[in-house]
This record gives structure tokens, C-alpha cells and sequence, in this order.
């Protein structure tokens, strides 16, 4: 039977949104036991708490150390390998975030083994549905027999675990040595009131149809209207009208609300690899031909510095 | 200060692939193939560093069939000094590549070795993290700025919060993100020129490497697509569509 570890995140004590989509995952598995593990340098009680919750997790372990502040890879690896090999998983699930995509085919590759990147689908203990191509081909794959499997999950395909459980929290002090090599400078992130682009139930995006940072505005206010979070097409995001965080595609994030609104978005394949799995895709833009109104549910053909201003008032 | 760049042929991105009906694979015959465009991007700041007298030597390498010598020709035309194809005709999953620029960063010793965050077939994701943990060296993936500092690099990364800086000590891995810069265009002297550069040839059996446990592909099929719906002719008609929807 499985046993199954997930490497948790948690941000300032808290629990990131995306770690109970991996706890579902654990559970697709329907295995003997799931752990999950946090790493930070404060108070991880928190974070560890709601991790307990979920159905099915056994054991919380927190490692808080001060080199854990900063998810730094090189940093993080050997202590999951140290959490690896004392007990015995069968399974090692993080999430497709920026962080499990950097540190865990680092521990991969010490295991010698491949990575099941961004699993789609749970088929038994060791066979996983994955995009690849932009999500335009998904390839069902095995794991070797006997081998261990080391997995991220691609968050827009799972609901958050149901909860229901009552796991144990325990603190760890692994014994391992971490490197000095690579250091944590600094963080940039815009500060924002609006609801987390990655979980949040609306999103209105902008294109390169924008056409201005100061432009932009008219998306943020539309958004405001709406409690949506706000993304952006690759194309904004590098003519420099938003930051890098906000961009939705193969690339960036990968969402799935229930309402995506994309304005002055043509819709390239790489756009659409990112909204796949929306519930109503609305686009705005004043090219009839835009690729993304051959999948969009709702279309508006028009200019959209006149069609939100409208579509504001109407909502009043 | 040699740098090692990773160039994988891939399917162009501008090709619609098309999934094999018999669910083995994707149609990849008399399709256009291009270099990945995230190690277009890792061989343009590579040879940035050489210009910036950062670096000395530029070296492409790339891992698979013969004809994997036309992106070769691409890296070299773009200023490659050299360039090393190690030829198979396997598909190799990431840890094989990953063994496989160790054993020629062994060889080559460079101070720095650049790949692209994911190829945009197989979007694993993963060489450049494995080739860094087989190494025992620092990783800095997901780079959209590189600053070379003696002995240490400072590289920004876009993660999910924002933007992320971090420092490094050489020699170590660099994993190349969209917006590190926007790769040259080729031009045709350079392509002539790029003729009489060399390139190298190995094995796998040569360089000593094994080929890791492969995922097993058991089938291929196509997403279920989308249905597109209809346009509306106003915004009080979406309005109240999406009222109909219990959206808003």
C-alpha cells in the first residue's frame, strides 16, 4: 500500500492554497497513510494545523530552521531526502507551484528517478495522466514496478482535500548538512488587495489589446467590480504592462476559475494552455477572427475601452 | 569561463500537434522543427555573457537524432563557438539527460551551464534541477535577469509571488525563463559562417552514460476541446447571460 509524503508550502505561517489540491491527489491513491511536511523558519503551528485537517493525513512533520525562511532548492532537497529515507514513502507529491517544480526533480534525480511532472489524473498507484504539448497531447504514463514515484500536481485539475481528519503534528530537527552555496537576496511582490489569481473563483485578464500599463486600469476596475483576481496574456506581461506573476498560460499559471474574462486576448495556444479547465470563458475583443472566440462560451465583438465602461455601469 | 548551452529539437511552436489516432504518440512526420525557444533564450544570454567579456567560450549542446544538427547550426549561426550533438535515437527522459551534460560538463569543466525551464514537447521541466543535484552545485531556475559577479551570480527568478533574487557560487545551473531576453535573429552570413564551425560527435556508450528507468507511455490522447458557444451582439446581452449562469 502506499504511504504517501506531500511536500506542503505555507507562507507566513499559513497554509498555501495549494497544498490541499496535493492532499487530494494523495488521497486519489488511496493509500495506507499520508504524511505532510512543512518547512520554515517560524511558527509553523498554523499551517500545520490545517494540514491536519484534511481526511487521511496521519502526521504534520514541521522543520523549522532558520535556512528554511527562503524555499530555496539546494536547501530543501537533502532534507526531504533525509524525510524520504526515515520513512519509507512510497510517494512524494508536491505542487506545481514555482517551489515544487524547482526542488523536487532535484530530489528526484539523487533517487534516480524521473519526475511525473504536473499529474493530471490518478490511475492506480503508479500510472498518471500529464500534459504535454501545451496540454494538447495528455500522455497516460507508468511508473516503473517498485519504484518510488515522485510526482508534482497540477493544481487546476484537483479540488482542495476534503477535511475531516485529525493528524498529529509533529516537530522535526533533521541532522543534515545544507549547503552555503546559494543565498536568498531579496523578494519583490506588488502588494494587492484583490483576491489570489491562482484560487480565485473570477479573473478578468488583459492582452496585448490593452495596449498600456496605464490602460490597464480599465481590467483592475472591471476586476474590483467583479471580486475577481486579475491575470494577464504572456504578450502584456511582456510588453510590461503587469508583472511577472500575473501571467496565465503553459508558462505562467495555470488556472481554473469559474469565470475567466479575457480582454484584448487573440487566444495563441499557449494562452489557452492556461485557462483549459475554466467554467465560463467570456473574451472581449474587437477582432472578429481572435482565436479565442473558438472556444470562448460567451463573445463580444467590440473595442474594449467602450465595452467595459458599459459592462461596469450594467453591473451597478 | 566556458558556458555549456542545451539546445532540444523540438516541434516548432507555432505547430497545431495532432495526437495519433491509434493513441501512440503525437504526429511528429514532415512536421517543422524548431530549437526549443527557452534554450534560443539560454544560448542568447550565454553569448551576451561573451560579449560582455563574461565568458570566453560558448558550447551547444544537444542530445538526439542526427538531425538535431540543423538546431546545432542555429546555436552556432547565433555565435556558438562550438558545438557537441550527442546522437541517439531514443526518446531520453530528463535524468538521462541530465547523467548525460554531466558527463560532458566533466569533460568540458565550464563555470556555468545554461538550459532552457522546460522543453516545449515533453514539458517536464526537470534537466536543469537534475543536472544540479547530479552536479552537487546550486540551481537558479526560472532566470529572467543574470548578473555575473567573479565567482558568483546573481540571478532573479519569476515565482508564483513575484520576483526573487538570489545569489550563487559558480560553477552552477541556470534555467532560462521567457523574459531573460529576446534572442537574436539569425542572419545568412552567419548561417554561412556557422558552416565551418564544428561540431562534435558522441554516444552515450562513449560518454559512459545509463540510460535511467523510463516512465512508460501506456497512451496519448487529445484533451476533450472545448466547445465554443456563441457571441453576443451586447453587453446587456452578456450581462444577462451571465446572470443566467449565476456568475455574477
Amino acid at each position: 500500500m502506499a504511504k504517501v509524503l506531500v511536500i506542503g508550502e505555507q507562507l507566513n505561517g499559513a497554509l498555501s492554497a495549494a497544498t490541499p489540491k496535493v492532499v487530494a491527489c494523495a488521497q486519489a491513491l488511496n493509500p495506507e497513510s499520508i504524511d505532510v511536511a512543512l518547512f520554515g523558519a517560524g511558527d509553523l503551528a498554523g499551517a500545520a494545523e490545517a494540514a491536519a485537517k484534511f481526511a487521511g493525513v496521519g502526521k504534520v512533520l514541521t522543520v523549522s530552521n532558520p535556512a528554511n525562511e527562503h524555499p530555496l532548492a539546494a536547501v530543501l532537497a537533502p532534507q526531504i531526502e533525509a524525510l524520504i529515507s526515515e520513512g519509507g514513502y512510497t510517494h512524494v507529491l508536491a505542487s506545481s507551484s514555482t517551489t515544487g517544480k524547482d526542488v523536487l526533480p532535484r530530489v528526484a534525480a539523487k533517487l534516480g528517478v524521473t519526475q511525473v511532472t504536473d499529474i493530471m489524473a490518478v490511475h492506480g498507484a503508479n500510472s498518471f495522466t500529464r500534459p504535454t504539448y501545451a496540454g494538447n497531447a495528455l500522455v497516460t504514463v507508468e511508473v516503473p514496478e517498485g519504484q518510488i514515484v515522485l510526482g508534482t500536481v497540477r493544481g487546476a485539475s484537483w479540488q482542495a482535500a476534503e477535511e475531516g481528519g485529525s493528524g498529529a503534528v509533529e516537530s522535526r530537527e533533521l541532522g543534515v548538512e545544507l549547503p552555503s552555496h546559494t543565498r536568498f537576496v531579496s523578494q519583490e511582490t506588488s502588494k494587492s488587495d484583490r483576491p489570489d489569481l491562482q484560487t480565485a473563483p473570477k479573473v478578468v485578464s488583459g492582452g496585448r489589446g490593452v495596449g498600456s500599463e496605464e490602460n490597464f486600469k480599465v481590467i483592475f476596475s472591471l476586476a474590483d467590480k467583479l471580486g475577481a483576481a486579475v491575470g494577464a496574456s504572456r504578450a502584456a506581461v511582456d510588453a510590461g504592462y503587469v508583472p511577472n506573476e500575473m501571467q496565465v498560460g503553459q508558462t505562467g499559471k495555470i488556472i481554473a476559475p469559474e469565470l475567466y474574462v479575457a480582454v484584448g486576448i487573440s487566444g495563441a495556444i499557449q494562452h489557452l494552455a492556461g485557462i483549459k479547465d475554466a467554467g465560463t470563458i467570456v473574451a472581449i475583443n474587437k477582432d472578429e477572427e481572435a482565436p479565442i472566440f473558438e472556444i470562448a462560451d460567451v463573445g463580444l465583438v467590440g473595442d474594449l475601452f467602450e465595452v467595459l465602461p458599459a459592462l461596469e455601469k450594467e453591473l451597478s | 569561463m566556458k558556458v555549456l548551452v542545451g539546445v532540444k529539437r523540438v516541434v516548432d511552436y507555432n505547430v497545431r500537434v495532432q495526437v495519433k489516432p491509434d493513441g501512440s504518440g503525437v504526429a511528429t512526420e514532415g512536421v517543422k522543427m524548431s530549437v526549443n525557444p527557452f534554450d534560443e533564450i539560454a544560448i542568447e544570454e550565454a553569448l551576451r555573457m561573451k560579449s560582455a567579456g563574461k565568458a570566453d567560450e560558448v558550447i551547444a549542446v544537444s542530445i538526439g537524432p542526427q538531425a538535431a544538427q540543423e538546431q546545432l547550426r542555429t546555436a552556432l549561426a547565433m555565435g556558438a563557438d562550438r558545438a557537441i550533438l550527442v546522437e541517439t535515437d531514443q526518446t531520453l527522459e530528463p535524468l538521462t539527460v541530465a547523467r548525460v551534460f554531466k558527463a560532458l560538463v566533466d569533460q568540458e569543466q565550464p563555470g556555468l551551464v545554461i538550459l532552457g525551464k522546460q522543453a516545449i514537447d515533453d514539458d517536464a521541466g526537470q534537466t536543469p534541477q537534475m543536472l544540479a543535484a547530479l552536479w552537487d552545485r546550486p540551481q537558479a531556475t526560472f532566470a529572467s535577469k543574470v548578473e555575473i559577479e567573479g565567482e558568483s551570480a546573481k540571478v532573479t527568478r519569476e515565482v508564483d509571488l513575484g520576483l526573487e533574487t538570489i545569489e550563487i557560487d559558480l560553477p552552477a545551473v541556470i534555467s532560462a525563463d521567457l523574459r531573460l531576453n529576446e534572442p537574436r535573429y539569425v542572419k545568412l552570413p552567419d548561417i554561412m559562417k556557422a558552416k565551418k564551425k564544428p561540431i562534435g560527435t558522441h554516444t552515450l556508450e562513449e560518454l559512459g552514460v545509463e540510460i535511467a528507468p523510463a516512465l512508460k507511455p501506456v497512451k496519448t490522447e487529445a484533451p476533450q476541446a472545448r466547445q465554443g458557444g456563441h457571441k453576443v451582439e451586447s453587453v446587456s446581452e452578456l450581462v444577462a447571460e451571465l446572470k443566467n449562469k449565476g456568475l455574477i
